[in-house]
C-alpha cells in the first residue's frame, strides 16, 4: 500500500524537490529517505489525507537537512551539483507542473536514447533501479551506471530543467512520445527470450502516457499515443493463447478484449481527430480503433484502413507503413494485387520479418505453397520472439501437411 | 556563465571532400563563417575562436619524463583531429546546441558540443 502511493506520487515529489533545490540527485536522495519515513509511519498512523504534499513536505525536509549538513563540509563541490532553472516563472497554465519539467529533462535529445528510457522510468514513474533494470534485462549495475551517467550529463552539461520555447516544443514533444512508444513497445512485442509480454513496461507506458496527456492536454499528438497503447493493451488478453503460440487479429476471440479500454481509447481517437491537425500516433490508433470496432474479423472496415495507412504514408512515409497498407489492398482487391505491392518491398524490408510472414501467408492464400514456406522459412530465421515462432511454425507446417 | 567548447573535428571523409574543392568553392563558407562570428560577438557570447593549421604541422612535447622529449606529428594517429573551434558562453546546454546548429550550417561540419568542467566559485 505505502509503495504503492509512493509509486503513484514519486515522480510529483522528485519534479518539484528538483525545481526548489536545482539538483535531481538532491531531490530523489530526498524522495528516497521519505519513503522509509512513510514506511514507519503510515502503517501506524494511517496514510495522510494528502499523502503526495505530505511526502514532499517530509522529503524537502530531509533536503534542507541535508544540504545543511554538507555546505559545511563543501560548499564548493554541492555548488557544483547544482543545475540552475533561472527562467522566469510564467503562468503557463497546466504547463507549469515540475513533471513537465522533467519530462523534457528525461527525454533530452543530448542524452542517449536508452538512458531516456531509463530516467524516465525512474524519475518519472517511480520504479527502482532494479526494477528497470530487470524489465531490461541488464543487470542492475548496468542500469545503474546508465542512469548515474545520464543524472552526471545533465547536471555537467547543463541539460536545463524547463519546458522548451514553443518554437521547439513539436520536436521535443515528439521525442518525449517516442520514449514512451518505445517503453510500450518494448513490454509488448519483447524481443525478450522467454518473454512475450512484460506487463509491468506497457502499465508503465500507459500510466505516463496518461501523465502526458493531462499535462498536455492541447496536443493531439499526446491523446493519440494514448488511444494508440490503449487500444493496443484491450487486445492483449486475446493476442497469446494458453500454450504460448501469437494469435493474429482475425483469429483472437474478440470475446476477450478489453471493453472499457476499447470503449476509452475509441472516445480519445474521436476527441483527437476532432482538431483534424492529424499525425502519426492519431492515424495509428485510429487504425486500431477500425479493427476493435468491428463485431468479427469478416466485419473489419478494410478500406477505410487502407485509406487511414495511405493519409499515414502521406505525412510518414516509409515501407513498413507500405506493407500494412498492402495488406489491407489485400483483404479489399484480393491477395494477388496484395502480393504485387508487397513484393515491390523487396530490398527495403528483407531484414524486417513482418514482410516475410506477410509475403508467406499472400502466398499460402494463393496456392503458390512452396513459395509460401520458403517465406515462412525466411521469417523464422529473423525472430527471436517465442509467441511469434510458434506461430509462424505452426502455419509452415499445417502448409507440409496440405 | 557556463562556457562551451564547440569541436570542428575533421577526419578522413572530410578530407577527401575538401580535397576536392577549389578556393572558389570555400568562398561562401568562409562568409558564413564570419557571419556567425559576428553575431556571436553581438550576442556576448564570444569568447575565442579558431582555425588550426594542419596536423602535419604539429609538435608534441612530453615533459613526464627526466627532460622534456620533443617529437614530431600529431600526437595521435587517430582518423579524426580538430580542425577549428569555437568557445562559447551559454545559458544552458540548449542555447548552447543552438549555436552549434548555426555553426554548423556556416562551416558546413559537424560540430561537437564540450561543456567545460566548472570553475570553482572563488
Amino acid at each position: 500500500m505505502v509503495e504503492r502511493v509512493y509509486r503513484e506520487e514519486f515522480g510529483r515529489v522528485v519534479a518539484s524537490l528538483t525545481r526548489r533545490f536545482g539538483s535531481i540527485d538532491v531531490a530523489e536522495d530526498a524522495a528516497g529517505e521519505a519513503l522509509l519515513v512513510a514506511l514507519e509511519k503510515w502503517p501506524v498512523d494511517g496514510v495522510p489525507p494528502n499523502p503526495g504534499a505530505w511526502l514532499t513536505t517530509t522529503a524537502a525536509r530531509k533536503a534542507i537537512d541535508k544540504i545543511r549538513r554538507e555546505s559545511h563540509r563543501d560548499a564548493k563541490h554541492q555548488a557544483a551539483l547544482m543545475i540552475e532553472d533561472d527562467t522566469p516563472h510564467e503562468p503557463t497554465g497546466p504547463v507549469e507542473d515540475d513533471r513537465l519539467r522533467m519530462v523534457f529533462t528525461c527525454c533530452h535529445p543530448a542524452l542517449a536514447p536508452e538512458a531516456r528510457v531509463a530516467l524516465t522510468l525512474r524519475l518519472l514513474g517511480g520504479l527502482t533501479v532494479a526494477e528497470i533494470a530487470q524489465a531490461f534485462l541488464v543487470p542492475e549495475t548496468t542500469m545503474a551506471q546508465r542512469i548515474t551517467r545520464a543524472k552526471k550529463k545533465i547536471a555537467g552539461a547543463g541539460i536545463p530543467y524547463r519546458v522548451p520555447s514553443l518554437e521547439d516544443l513539436p520536436e521535443r514533444v515528439a521525442g518525449v512520445l517516442a520514449v514512451v512508444y518505445l517503453v510500450f513497445n518494448e513490454g509488448y512485442l519483447s524481443s525478450a527470450e522467454g518473454t512475450s509480454v512484460r506487463d509491468d513496461l506497457t502499465t508503465e507506458a500507459i500510466r505516463l502516457g496518461r501523465i502526458l496527456r493531462a499535462l498536455l492536454p492541447q496536443v493531439p499528438e499526446v491523446t493519440g499515443l494514448l488511444a494508440l497503447m490503449l487500444l493496443t493493451e484491450a487486445r492483449r488478453p486475446a493476442r497469446i493463447s494458453a500454450d504460448g503460440t501469437l494469435v493474429p487479429l482475425p483469429e483472437q476471440d474478440r470475446g476477450a478484449w478489453s471493453r472499457p479500454l476499447i470503449q476509452e481509447g475509441h472516445a480519445l481517437v474521436r476527441e483527437c481527430l476532432a482538431t483534424n491537425r492529424p499525425g502519426r500516433y492519431q492515424l495509428m490508433a485510429a487504425i486500431n480503433a477500425v479493427h476493435t470496432d468491428a463485431r468479427a474479423a469478416a466485419d473489419t472496415d478494410w478500406s477505410q484502413i487502407a485509406a487511414l495507412y495511405g493519409q499515414l504514408a502521406a505525412i510518414d512515409p516509409s515501407p513498413i507503413v507500405e506493407l500494412n497498407r498492402a495488406v489491407a489492398v489485400a483483404e479489399l482487391d484480393g491477395p494477388e494485387v496484395g502480393l504485387a505491392l508487397v513484393d515491390r518491398l523487396n530490398g527495403s524490408l528483407s531484414g524486417y520479418h513482418p514482410f516475410h510472414a506477410t509475403r508467406a501467408d499472400l502466398l499460402r492464400r494463393l496456392g503458390r505453397s512452396a513459395e509460401s514456406r520458403s517465406a515462412y522459412d525466411a521469417a523464422l530465421a529473423l525472430i527471436d520472439n517465442p509467441a511469434e515462432t510458434a506461430y509462424l511454425t505452426r502455419r509452415r507446417d499445417q502448409l507440409a501437411l496440405g | 556563465m557556463p562556457q562551451y567548447f564547440l569541436a570542428v573535428n575533421h577526419d578522413e571523409a572530410s578530407d577527401a571532400e575538401m580535397a576536392t574543392k577549389t578556393m572558389e568553392d570555400f568562398q561562401p563558407i568562409i562568409e558564413a563563417v564570419d557571419a556567425f562570428n559576428t553575431a556571436l560577438r553581438e550576442s556576448g557570447a564570444w569568447v575565442f575562436a579558431g582555425g588550426l593549421q594542419d596536423r602535419e604541422s604539429s609538435t608534441v612535447v612530453d615533459a613526464t619524463g627526466d627532460s622534456p622529449i620533443v617529437t614530431d606529428g600529431p600526437f595521435s594517429e587517430s582518423k579524426e583531429y580538430l580542425g577549428g573551434f569555437w568557445i562559447i558562453e551559454a545559458a544552458d546546454l540548449d542555447a548552447a546546441l543552438d549555436w552549434a546548429t548555426k555553426g554548423s550550417q556556416a562551416c558546413a561540419g559537424k560540430v561537437e558540443v564540450r561543456p567545460f568542467q566548472l570553475e570553482p566559485e572563488a
